[in-house]
């Protein structure tokens, strides 16, 4: 197959950038797009050029290291896959593909097509994780979890951090990976005891980190690779609302010494 | 701006009751008694004030957060987005601009009518609503900017009600679907049972 690709060029965070054309031939339909990348590249470095730079590591869809705005949507046409995912013969022979990287303030691009994305782990660190050590494993139904709940809270938990809901936000907003990130861990009884906390710190930094506002437009359910549903977005927003209005007060305690 | 717009769509709904009143066949006189009952009863005036809170908010709150949306992608894409969304939601400022203009000219026409800061037309009182709404809809040209706002006002609810709920943190699978469609129906009903009112002014005379 042939193809015309226009790709993001950007030497570096402060170069401005731009679209790139390069022809590629005689790819197989059966290979992945990061394949043909790779071939691309091959040409690239054979001819002295520099070859594009690009996120990737498990290519099986699991680490969500993998992006690419590929013809106007995240991971490409293929619905709840991640580009790793993708092959050449999801497009039409001839076709001309643009590939452009995360579009985000809170995602500045570092070279090409690799955006930084640590603005999550600034999130994640804010509380997207449960502070006690678990210890060794509990016999079973010591806890018991509802089977809706842990269903949903695994659903949730699926969620690999790729950015895809904020590169395909009409506002670049970070709601669907806060929420899930929010619902899977509110949703356990492990992660119960600190949700009235965990919800506004990670709520507040994402908000400072400079993300849009959600407008319920839902185009990042619908590109998520991993298929979170937009529930776990109203689940923050009742979690959000009632820790503010109803979290006990934690005692401050001052000590002078 | 969720919860601004929720409390404005019970007042849509009050409106357009009385509004209906002018369809009624007995020379305006319940719609004239509907509409001095809201411009004299204290409660109503009272909440008047809280009315233009909500709108004042809800603009304030949709213009800011429209701004802040926008700077949160500075570099924009070079392919336009393909990504599926949720019908309209990407209009909402702009449709919400466009009602906007519609309720600055209702303000000429009526409020500002009703508290003296503009004259009323020649051989109507201040207070006539009912032949002030005759005497504009018979105008074809009024007519249909009143009936473009409110075509627009219904694309706005049509995403607002729904998407009101799911910010308030109510999207369940039980009712979400009962949701969209009552989201739907309201913004049908509102939207054409205002629109209803200028048709039978023209057609039928
Ligand atoms: S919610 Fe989906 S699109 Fe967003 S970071 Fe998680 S897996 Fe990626
Ligand atoms: S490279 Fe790991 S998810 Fe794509």
């Amino acid at each position: 197959m042939i193809f015309t690709l226009k790709i993001w060029r950007q030497k570096d965070a402060a170069d401005k950038g731009g679209l790139v054309t390069y022809n590629v031939d005689d790819i197989s339909p059966d290979s992945s797009f990061f394949e043909m990348l790779d071939q691309l590249n091959q040409h690239l470095i054979a001819q002295g050029v520099d070859p594009v730079s690009f996120d990737h590591d498990c290519r099986e869809g699991i680490c969500g290291t993998c992006s690419l705005y590929i013809n106007g949507r995240p991971h490409g046409p293929l619905k709840g896959t991640t580009t790793c995912q993708l092959h050449m013969r999801s497009f039409r022979n001839g076709e001309t593909i643009f590939v452009e990287p995360w579009r985000c303030g809170a995602f500045p691009v570092i070279k090409d097509l690799i955006v930084d994305r640590s603005a999550f782990d600034r999130i994640i660190q804010a509380g997207g994780y449960v502070s006690v050590n678990s210890g060794g494993i509990p016999d079973a139904n010591t806890i018991p979890v509802p089977k809706s709940d842990s269903d949903a809270s695994f659903d949730a938990a699926a969620c690999i951090g790729c950015g895809a809901c904020v590169a395909s936000c009409p506002n670049a907003s970070a709601m669907l990976f806060v929420s899930a990130k929010v619902s899977h861990l509110a949703l356990l009884p492990q992660g119960r005891i600190e949700a009235a906390r965990r919800v506004q710190n990670m709520v507040a930094t994402m908000d400072s980190l400079g993300f849009g506002n959600c407008s319920n437009a839902y185009a990042c359910e619908a590109e998520c690779p991993k298929e979170i549903s937009v529930t776990n977005i109203a689940r923050m927003n009742r979690e959000f609302l009632a820790a503010k209005l109803f979290a006990e007060k934690e005692k401050q305690i001052s000590v002078s010494l | 701006m969720a919860l601004a717009g929720l409390f404005l769509v019970v007042f849509l709904l009050v409106h357009l009751g009385i509004n209906l009143l002018l369809l009624a066949d007995d020379g305006g006189q319940s719609f004239s008694a509907a509409a001095a009952f809201m411009g004299t009863n204290p409660v109503i005036r009272l909440f008047e004030v809280v009315l233009f809170g909500g709108f004042l908010l809800h603009m304030a709150f949709g213009v800011l957060v429209t701004i802040r949306n926008r700077v949160s992608r500075p570099v924009r894409y070079q392919h336009k987005s393909q990504s599926e969304t949720s019908p309209l939601s990407k209009y909402m400022i702009h449709s919400g601009i466009i009602v906007f203009i519609f309720l600055v000219l209702h303000f000429i026409d009526f409020y500002f009518v009703k508290i003296g800061l503009v004259a009323p037309p020649a051989g109507i009182d201040r207070h006539d609503f009912y032949h002030r709404s005759l005497l504009l809809f018979s105008d074809k040209g009024y007519a249909s900017i009143y009936m473009i706002g409110f075509l627009f006002l219904g694309f706005h609810l049509n995403h607002a009600v729904q998407a009101a709920f799911q910010t308030i943190g109510m999207n369940h699978n039980k009712y979400i679907g009962t949701i969209k469609v009552v989201s739907i129906l309201y913004a049908i009903i509102v939207a054409g049972g205002f629109m209803v009112i200028p048709v039978r002014f023209m057609l039928f005379r």
